[in-house]
């Protein structure tokens, strides 16, 4: 489910892996294809529309953008393989919305009680639908949607250890990922543009620093249970005032934080239970933003989805997702989710196209303010898949985040070829 | 008048008989179906794992055709429902989307998908057990692992169906999810392997027929229909599910069943 708005901040000039390396990793594909190794991926066309009027001079009302996802897979014997996946996508008006990554690149090496990971790579921890507390391993591509599910590959060393009492997985994370923000001339963002080249850290091994993280997950009857621990740069930046040629910008800064994740699922019948809670140990800026002081918060994302299944006697299949999101911060959170509840609707349609639909409003309880996001998608012709995505923001009050979004408001469509 | 008596005596017993019947015949015809459900089951255990690999292809009323691309792997589970792994290979939007089942006789199945875009392993609600498995006419229920305990029987008759001689067997879902009120199977009596399957819905009506054809025959004892066809009656809808290269005792163990494995798949 992409409900959130994880990134409300835009940026200007930060460049990406350059294109040339990415069309080096596609021909390595393409060369490898001769090889009989496996490939797949997909071309996707999107248009974003937005309703209102652009609010600044440099933005547009209509964005087409062509974006691709290749993975080549490579088996080297049964238990070591490579996988490698480039991403890029092609903006029509914003610069830093033109990007590249390499979503994964790593090998794996399977032993006979643990798996060896190596290179770049995609981890996804946590339950939750609405937001992603527990999951801190890889970055946020939020220029790419503003859900917080894209995400730029992490380069790691992991190594997993399967017991009877739970699998655990230990991480090195040699080398730290910024998060992508939008450029001047992007939506949705806000009035003060995230200045990447002024990007600073608490390490003084700044971009170098190296993290680590471990993970124990186990599951129990109907309970699944992960207890994480994450000692390391922040994902999530804090921003500070800045400037560039003497406009006002946002300048990221990247502290140091430990935090402990807690995520657990009990399913039932109809029922899915879920919940995730974290505790992050930090610094941040005083409210003056003259010094560092420290900070220690919880936060938590909990709720259920109950499904009615074989709804009025078709095979569709409708669920009702409820999320309460909490941060003990309150109104000094730097997240927007301190207060707030998601009401969902989930409808499968379990037909050949795979039609489904999702409904979602976050309402903030201290805020009166809600965001509307609806995502439907179906396959046609066997190979292509269309995606509709609408997300507004609403009855925004001044003294909110959100507010520099109020006319961003968008229609989206992702027409995907798939291979 | 004594001879009438005895004709009374002799038709009394004949109408007290004739109630009794159907009781006795009831009794006898729910173990006679137990027993050809459990020798079906005796004859299928200890095939240990198998993989394989399917396509399914499916046609509308119009005659319209969609097909998908499936590897399974299945491990069984003697006392229990079986493990099973299956990995999509098409449609390409859902290439490398697994699904780990844990089949379960009388409670609802545990199942894990496997997203890759997302890299997300998600637990999800299985109680749908009669909901379609990908779009197709064949339930969940229709393509799990088949345990006694998942039905009640009752034997019916012998017939001999496509030159085959069969028991016609009837059995009644135990699972009180189950899209089902009855199904009908024509076992062969010489194989105790399916034939045919008529599915009847929640309302008793007539609602899917599935054929076995192409039976093989693998490491001497197990048979395997290498073509499942299911026809929806109410809807003109069908399903053809192709098997191939089929695998036995291929050494699969608890390991390739879990929730790491099921990242692995590939």
């Amino acid at each position: 489910m992409d409900l959130i708005i994880m990134n409300v901040i835009h940026s200007r000039n930060h460049t990406m892996k350059p294109l040339s390396s990415l069309l080096s990793f596609t021909l390595l594909g393409l060369l490898s294809f001769q090889l009989h190794a496996d490939w797949s991926g997909n071309i996707t066309m999107q248009d974003r529309y937005f309703i209102d009027d652009a609010k600044y001079s440099s933005q547009y009302d209509n964005y087409l953008s062509l974006s691709s996802d290749i993975e080549f897979y490579k088996a080297l014997d049964d238990e070591s393989s490579i996988n490698i996946t480039p991403f890029f996508r092609i903006d029509q008006h914003d610069e830093e919305r033109t990007h590249g990554d390499l979503r994964e690149m790593y090998y794996q090496q399977t032993f006979d009680t643990w798996e060896l990971r190596l290179g770049i790579s995609k981890v996804y921890w946590g339950v939750t639908e609405s937001q992603h507390l527990v999951d801190v391993i890889n970055q946020t591509d939020s220029i790419e949607s503003s859900d917080g599910e894209d995400k730029l590959g992490q380069p790691m060393i992991k190594a997993s250890f399967e017991k009877d009492w739970g699998t655990v997985d230990v991480f090195v994370l040699p080398y730290f990922r910024e998060r992508t923000f939008q450029g001047i001339e992007g939506r949705p963002r806000t009035s003060l543009v995230v200045d990447t080249d002024q990007v600073s850290y608490e390490s003084s091994d700044e971009e170098k620093n190296i993290d680590y993280a471990l993970r124990w997950f186990q599951f129990i009857g109907d309970l699944e249970i992960g207890l994480s621990y994450f000692n390391g740069t922040s994902r999530e930046p804090l921003f500070t005032l800045g400037n560039n040629n003497g406009s006002a910008v946002l300048t990221p800064y990247y502290p140091l934080m430990q935090q402990a994740g807690l995520d657990a699922q009990l399913t039932t019948e109809e029922w899915l239970w879920k919940l995730e809670v974290i505790a992050r140990d930090w610094q941040v800026f005083n409210n003056t933003n003259t010094q560092l002081i420290d900070q220690s918060f919880i936060a938590l994302t909990g709720g259920f989805e109950y499904t009615f299944v074989g709804i009025a006697d078709s095979d569709a299949d409708l669920g009702l997702v409820t999320e309460y999101l909490y941060d003990d911060r309150n109104k000094q959170a730097s997240s927007l989710f301190q207060n707030d509840l998601l009401v969902g609707l989930r409808l499968a349609m379990n037909d050949i196209q795979s039609s489904e639909a999702l409904l979602g409003v976050i309402y903030d309880l201290d805020y009166q303010e809600y965001l509307i996001s609806l995502e439907a998608s179906r396959r046609f012709a066997n190979s292509w898949t269309a995606t509709l995505e609408v997300r507004t923001f609403n009855k925004i009050d001044n003294e909110s985040l959100l507010n520099n979004l109020a006319k961003d408001d968008f229609i989206q469509l992702d027409v995907a070829y798939h291979f | 008048m004594k001879n009438t008596l005895i004709l009374k005596k002799l038709i009394g017993s004949l109408v007290l008989l004739s109630c009794l019947s159907p009781v006795i015949a009831t009794a006898n015809d729910e173990a006679r179906g137990l027993e050809i459900a459990t020798e079906a089951d005796r004859r299928e255990t200890g095939f240990v794992d198998s993989t394989a690999q399917m396509v399914m292809e499916l046609k509308n009323k119009q005659g319209q055709s969609s097909s998908r691309e499936v590897r399974s792997k299945i491990l069984e589970v003697i006392g229990d429902g079986d493990k099973s792994l299956s990995i999509f290979d098409t449609p390409a939007d859902i290439k490398g989307t697994a699904s780990l089942n844990y089949s379960h006789a009388l409670k609802p199945d545990e199942q894990w998908l496997y997203l890759p875009a997302l890299k997300r392993v998600k637990r999800i609600s299985s109680k749908n057990k009669s909901g379609p498995f990908m779009g197709s006419e064949f339930a969940y229920e229709d393509i799990s692992s088949q345990e006694i305990e998942k039905y009640t029987y009752k034997y019916i008759k012998d017939e001999v169906l496509n030159g085959i001689d069969c028991f016609v067997v009837e059995r009644y879902p135990a699972y009180k999810h189950s899209g089902y009120t009855r199904q009908v199977a024509w076992i062969n009596k010489q194989e105790y392997r399916a034939e045919k399957i008529d599915f009847y819905d929640r309302k008793n009506s007539l609602l899917k027929t599935l054929t076995y054809t192409g039976y093989q025959k693998y490491l001497d004892k197990f048979w395997r229909a290498d073509v499942m066809h299911m026809i929806n009656h109410q809807t003109g809808k069908s399903t053809t599910l192709t098997w191939s290269n089929y695998q036995f005792k291929t050494g699969l163990t608890d390991k390739d069943f879990n929730r790491n494995s099921l990242k692995r798949a590939k």
